[in-house]
């Protein structure tokens, strides 16, 4: 029994210790150590990387990536609940819907990504039409701002936020709505009483699974924002590239994964003591 | 403490269906019932699985509209209105009570976002409901912390707080033991009584329906077969379908009589009583009363019931089971 149990957990194990945890020290290490000159870390030991984390330069990045995640995080929340409930209560086609909803993730994100900025682009679909209409004399800024960036992420993030939300809705007792609509509760009075506490462990699988990659998103604020909105990510990968300042971006991967988990923390506590 | 709230109708037919139909797709579930409760009355819907009771119950509550016909309550056709709207209350067969409030915010939800109903006007009709239905001191317990029996009662309890014009209940006693669920209805009729509200009780259960109610309606198939009262139903029922749905029946000779009518002797009684040979097949002891099947010279079988020291016959005895002419029932059908 015992050697059994080894056995099954033996190769997740391994490949956790392997593809998780070594990396994870190597980073720690990086962030501890002193710039190379071409790039790299030499010796010697230093903290002095995770002093400059919180260096209000690199503060603000910090503090508008958690903002904007937070942004996209409720706004899919706000988007997801109802289309979950909908979906949840659908008399039929609840296959066809929850498919539609996966419909995106066939096709790379990166080339969803591009087909937003040929819609939103200054000579895009959107501002051509509104010129050619003659709604607008001078293209519409869509593109490369903060609010193309909560777009681009609240399309990428909405189906992880529907998903855990219609498993919850689902299992929803459908007689309890009719008991607080024969109570007297109006439909909405019902969502708000009934449905939404009943749904919150769903509610905070959501927002974790859309919060915490929004948080280190990379690729989104990179193309979207332009190079305005500079997110934590973007500022990691820039500090190993062109800033050539590895212990630095080593220091700020691992302050957004302590962030990451002081949140998920809480929220996880929340929802024990609602359960 | 609730017949301070009993409104007099000048309408006696607080509750009142006419010529009702539901058809579904592949169904007819009912075919065109009529029946109407007044006030305080308490009245049962029975019939086998599948007859139309809960389709009755949800036409009434507004969870479904009727394909034709109609429903009034206290004299006012509610047609098209929602649940939330009408002036009934339900105790589900589940009890479905919300698992995240406690007992006392389930009984309070339906007095919240109420007009002219304060917190203190609801925190003590909350408690005097909750004392109603015996369950003080339990108010902050979860429905996952609380027994079976105790469950019926917060329903029960959350129900009658809104001050229903009628109380609907689709089976509320079925998901109990057999030992709470006689004690649950004693305790429901009395509850019943002391808050003065029309009842519309569903069970399969004719001993729950006959026990209970003022007049029973037996369903079958989507329509009435016969509304009485309990006696009636029992003693005179018009179809062959009541008569075995209320109780046991032996058919001799095309005439219904219940076992209970039949004395059983060895010699002829001669008595100008209607009586039938036969040969004793078995006796089952049950206690207060013995069971005593016959094989009758047709070969069908004939169960009387006989009093404690009523039963001294062998099996393969022949014996003469007899009874009066005015115990037979006399059904059309
Ligand atoms: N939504 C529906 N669609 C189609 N048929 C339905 C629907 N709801 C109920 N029925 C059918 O209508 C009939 C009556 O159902 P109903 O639930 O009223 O029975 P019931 O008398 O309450 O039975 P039970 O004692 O088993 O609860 C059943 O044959 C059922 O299959
Ligand atoms: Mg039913």
């Amino acid at each position: 029994m015992k050697h059994l149990r080894a056995a099954f957990l033996a190769p997740g194990v391994a490949v956790m210790a392997i593809l998780f945890f070594a990396p994870l020290l190597i980073v720690l290490a990086y962030s501890l150590l002193t710039r190379g000159a071409y790039g790299g870390v030499v010796p010697p030991w230093t903290g002095e990387s995770y002093a400059r984390v919180f260096d209000p330069l690199y503060g603000e990045i910090l503090y508008r990536s958690v903002w904007i995640a937070g942004v996209s995080t409720a706004l899919c929340l706000a988007l997801g609940f109802p289309l979950a409930l909908y979906i949840a209560r659908a008399a039929r086609h609840k296959g066809l819907l929850l498919n539609l909803v996966m419909l995106p993730f066939w096709t790379s994100f990166l080339i969803r990504t591009y087909a937003w900025m040929f819609l939103l682009r200054d000579t895009g679909l959107i501002n051509s039409m509104l010129l050619s209409l003659h709604v607008i004399r001078e293209p519409l800024p869509l593109l490369f701002n903060t609010g193309a960036v909560i777009l681009g992420l609240v399309y990428g993030y909405l189906p992880f936020m529907v998903l855990p939300l219609y498993a919850t809705l689902e299992k929803l007792d459908p007689y309890l709505l009719d008991a607080a609509a024969d109570l007297g509760a109006a439909p909405f009075v019902t969502v708000w009483r009934v449905v939404v506490p009943l749904a919150k462990p769903g509610m905070v699988a959501g927002c974790l699974l859309v919060f915490i990659p929004c948080l280190g998103a990379y690729l989104t604020p990179d193309l979207m924002g332009g190079g305005k909105t500079v997110m934590a990510g973007n500022l990691v990968q820039n500090q190993f590239t062109t800033a050539r300042d590895w212990p630095f971006g080593a220091a700020v991967s691992l302050v957004l994964m302590v962030l990451v988990l002081v949140v998920t923390r809480a929220l996880m506590r929340r929802t024990e003591e609602l359960l | 403490m609730f017949l301070r709230y009993i409104v007099v109708y000048e309408v006696d037919k607080v509750l009142e269906l006419r010529a009702l139909t539901k058809h579904y797709p592949n169904h007819h579930a009912l075919k065109g019932i009529s029946f109407s409760l007044t006030q305080g009355e308490f009245f049962s819907l029975v019939g086998p699985s599948g007859c139309g009771k809960t389709t009755t119950l949800r036409l009434i509550g507004g969870f479904e509209e009727p394909t034709s016909g109609e429903i009034t309550l206290a004299g006012r056709p509610v047609a098209g209105l929602p649940p939330y709207r009408r002036e009934v209350s339900t105790v589900f067969q589940n009890y479905a009570l919300f698992p995240h409030l406690t007992v006392a915010q389930n009984v309070a939800f339906g007095l919240e976002r109420r007009n002219g109903v304060t917190r203190s006007t609801i925190r003590n009709r909350v408690e005097q409901a909750l004392a109603l239905v015996q369950l003080s001191g339990k108010e902050a317990r979860k429905p996952n912390q609380i027994s079976g029996g105790e469950r019926q009662r917060v329903a029960l309890a959350r129900s009658l707080v809104v001050e229903p014009k009628v109380l609907l209940l689709d089976e509320p006693l079925s998901a109990l033991d057999p030992k709470l669920r006689k004690q649950m209805r004693q305790e429901l009729k009395s509850l019943q009584r002391r808050v003065g509200i029309a009842f519309l009780f569903i069970t399969h259960d004719q001993e729950e329906a006959l026990s209970l109610s003022d007049r029973i309606a037996v369903m079958n198939q989507g329509s009435i077969e016969q509304i009485g009262k309990p006696r009636e139903l029992y003693q005179e029922p018009t179809s062959r379908f009541v008569a075995e749905f209320l109780g046991e029946v032996n058919w001799v000779n095309g005439a219904g009589i219940r076992p209970e009518a039949i004395r059983v002797s060895k010699e002829n009684p001669a008595n100008g009583a209607r009586s039938v040979a036969g040969v004793v097949e078995s006796s089952t002891f049950l206690g207060n009363v013995t069971h005593l099947a016959a094989r009758l010279p047709n070969g069908a079988n004939c169960t009387a019931q006989l009093p404690l020291n009523g039963c001294t016959f062998e099996l393969g005895e022949p014996v003469h089971l007899w009874w009066d002419a005015s115990d037979e029932l006399r059904v059309s059908a």
